[in-house]
């Protein structure tokens, strides 16, 4: 399937073609997203799959993937492009070795696209038509402002200008997911250029869904018991609360060491997939995982 | 961008509905949102974009345009429900919001007036004098607990004297541990390293005859900056300096963020965006209700450190704590949440105006329990102008501003 979707049930339809089980909510901003051709924004929690989102949707259009993962200090040289500096160095010895004396002809050689390293924002916008990469932002709150603000350009006309070589404009703009974790507020100016969502954490059903899918082997009666102890779990005043990526660790994990359904030593013992502060491993470690697990029981023995 | 169909278009083909999204938005405009007349033009080409096959989908198309911060949701939703519920409410709607707008429209924002949050909630019906009040089954006060003493404040406004030694003030501070060093570099021609596009750019002009070295070096940034101050009735007399030190600091520099506490945690980072001193204390004085009140220090930090330190603490901040460390619940919280504050910042620094007393001793509990987590103890003998904090937090780092001495002492 390479075709853009047609509708929100279309949308919904390519997303569990791809194995992933999202709400309708989420599918009627990607649909909108594709459609009107605007950068899609997604903020969430930790581990509630917006990365996955990207993936899926370069693995079902059947489009290139580029990602352009954010760090603090992140600059155009390492995002956009570099010049081959060792290159053009052999390059302006070769043509003064020839004995050229033109120099406007030097630097044209010099500063042409072969010398050019291109990095994920510029690779991204050469796309070719009906065939334009899924473009993946990932993480932008971990960047500083300043390419903040670059990303405006590239966002709101799709092109770059390289001083040297001009204005590289996208032939077909690529689909643009960025994803933030919220570690810092992200500008408006850059958020009003996109379809905003809030990626939340799925209901009991869908989790429950998006266990059998991605743990096909993990028994029945402990997927269950596994989704309703997690959903319980982000009911509690956690310092992180678990996000799906956990519970399909954890599912994984149980799977692997042939549990058929939850006890209180397993769960201590496994504990750490699911949490990662210590201050909320000692509570849960204490009565309250225990008290979780003999409500999770008696509501499934009630069933 | 590429745009497939024209506003004139839209408003022409299906204009009610234009007409309806429209006033939808000015409501949310109204409400708190933040929506320009572009998202509403995004709203309704949304809208037109997708074949809209139910209300739920109808509700998301606009929430992903109109809305765009997770905090906003809720109004939203509210919003949502009560406008596209039946007809009549839009009118409900409208009255209850506009006399605020009417007050913003006709006059300049003076600062003793701008109360939106008051006005907006008391829903007052100054246009229509005959009628009562119109009733609305939503409340979107904020909620609050009948232990608390919760008071509204005035502060004098500035005058234009004490604007002018404040700014002198706000020139002269420099923080301590202010600077950290980037992966951006500058070029510098006594930097350590080497910056090749320079070189190969400075080579071109003599036609790649010489190739000489160019260096560069790492661009140097303030850190964010988070103030949390204390606005309990202790702390009362300062607190009209620390809020003008906080406006001006935002006016100065970027990724600063102002909170202020007592009984509960308040964010007013953005009521501080007012370009007006008066007008942003003012906008402050409405979206905070406990000043003057008790103090929960351990409680009001717990709130911090779970639902803003990892939105406001990344990329290093530097944390200014403003309180007399007066606790009046149990320490043993506190302690914890110290510790924890203390562990996600670069540095906390305490600055503590109890110590206009010569003889002070950290002998309160809470005192004692914060020091040993605190970076860089900071003293201010008075604080009766904004300059005296100012030069509290300028001064360079002697052995009084060690914690540990204060610790050791007593």
């Amino acid at each position: 399937m390479a075709e853009l979707p047609q509708s929100i049930e279309d949308t919904l339809a390519l997303l569990e073609a791809g194995g992933y089980v999202a709400d309708r909510a989420l599918a009627t901003v990607l649909f909108l997203s594709l459609r009107m051709k605007r950068p899609l924004f997604l903020e969430g929690e930790a581990g509630v799959g917006k990365t996955e989102i990207a993936k899926v949707l370069a693995a079902t259009l059947d489009r290139p993937l580029i990602r352009l993962q954010c760090y603090e200090g992140l600059d155009v040289s390492s995002a956009v492009y570099e010049w081959n500096y060792a290159a053009q160095m052999i390059e302006i010895r070769l043509d003064e070795a020839s004995g050229k004396v033109d120099k406007k002809a030097i630097e044209r050689n010099v500063f042409s696209e072969k010398f050019l390293i291109r990095r994920p924002v510029l690779q991204a916008l050469s796309g070719k038509p009906g065939k334009a990469p899924i473009f993946l932002i990932d993480e932008l709150d971990r960047t500083d402002e300043a390419f903040e603000a670059f990303l405006l350009e590239v966002l709101s006309d799709y092109q770059v200008t390289i001083p040297e070589l001009g204005t590289i404009r996208a032939a077909e703009p690529p689909v643009v997911i960025i994803t933030t974790n919220r570690t810092r507020e992200i500008h408006d100016a850059l958020k009003r250029r996109c379809l905003y969502h809030w990626v939340d954490y799925p209901s009991a059903e869908r989790e429950l869904e998006i266990v059998r899918r991605k743990v096909p082997a993990a028994n029945e009666r402990l997927s269950d018991e596994i989704v309703r102890y997690v959903q319980k779990l982000r009911d509690l005043d956690l310092f992180k609360l678990p996000g799906v990526a956990e519970t399909i660790d954890w599912a994984g994990a149980l799977t692997e060491m042939d549990k058929l359904a939850l006890d209180p030593e397993t769960v201590s013992d496994t504990i750490g997939v699911l949490l990662k502060y210590q201050d909320d491993i000692a509570r849960i470690s204490g009565g309250e995982g225990r008290r979780i697990l003999d409500e999770i029981k008696a509501e499934l023995n009630a069933a | 961008m590429e745009t497939f169909t024209s506003s004139p278009e839209i408003a022409r083909s299906d204009s009610r509905l234009a007409d309806n999204i429209v006033y939808f938005a000015r409501t949310l405009r109204k409400a708190g949102l933040r929506v320009g007349p572009a998202s509403v033009r995004d709203a309704i080409e949304a809208v037109l974009a997708g074949g809209i096959g139910s209300r739920d989908d109808f509700y998301w198309t606009l929430h992903s345009v109109l809305v765009n911060r997770h905090e906003d949701h809720a109004t939203f939703d509210e919003a949502f429900r009560l406008y596209w519920r039946s007809r009549e409410l839009i009118e409900k709607m409208l009255a209850m919001f506009s006399p605020v707008a009417m007050a913003r429209e006709r006059s300049k924002p003076k600062a003793a007036e701008a109360r939106v949050a008051e006005a907006l909630f008391k829903g007052s019906s100054r246009n229509q004098p005959g009628e009562p009040p119109p009733e609305i089954d939503v409340d979107a006060r904020f909620t609050f607990s009948g232990k608390e003493v919760l008071r509204t404040k005035d502060f004098a406004q500035m005058s234009a004297d004490e604007l002018n030694q404040a700014r002198r003030a706000m020139d002269e501070l420099t923080l301590p541990v202010d600077a950290v060093e980037t992966r951006r570099f500058r070029s510098d021609p006594k930097g350590a390293r080497i910056d090749p596009r320079a070189m190969m750019r400075a080579s071109l002009r003599t036609g790649g005859d010489l190739i000489l070295p160019k260096f560069r070096s790492r661009r140097e940034v303030h850190p964010p900056l988070v103030v949390l101050a204390d606005i309990s009735g202790s702390m009362s007399q300062y607190t009209r300096i620390f809020l003008h030190f906080m406006h001006a600091m935002m006016a100065k520099r970027r990724r600063v963020h102002c909170f202020v506490f007592g009984t509960r945690l308040s964010n007013i980072t953005r009521s501080l965006r007012y370009r007006d001193p008066d007008d942003a204390i003012a906008h402050c004085t409405d979206a905070v209700q406990d000043w003057s009140g008790g103090t929960r220090i351990g409680e009001t930090l717990r709130e911090f450190n779970r639902h803003w330190s990892r939105r406001v603490l990344g990329q290093g901040a530097v944390v200014l704590l403003i309180t007399d460390g007066l606790e009046r619940e149990d320490t043993v919280g506190l302690e914890v949440e110290m510790e924890r504050l203390s562990k996600s910042c670069r540095r906390l620094i305490w600055l503590n105006p109890l110590l206009r007393f010569e003889g002070f001793e950290p002998r309160a509990r809470g005192v004692k329990v914060m020091l040993p987590y605190v970076d860089d103890f900071r003293a201010v003998h008075n604080m009766d102008a904004l300059d005296d904090l100012c030069r509290a937090l300028s001064r360079p780092h002697n052995r009084n501003d060690d914690p540990k001495r204060w610790l050791h002492q007593y």
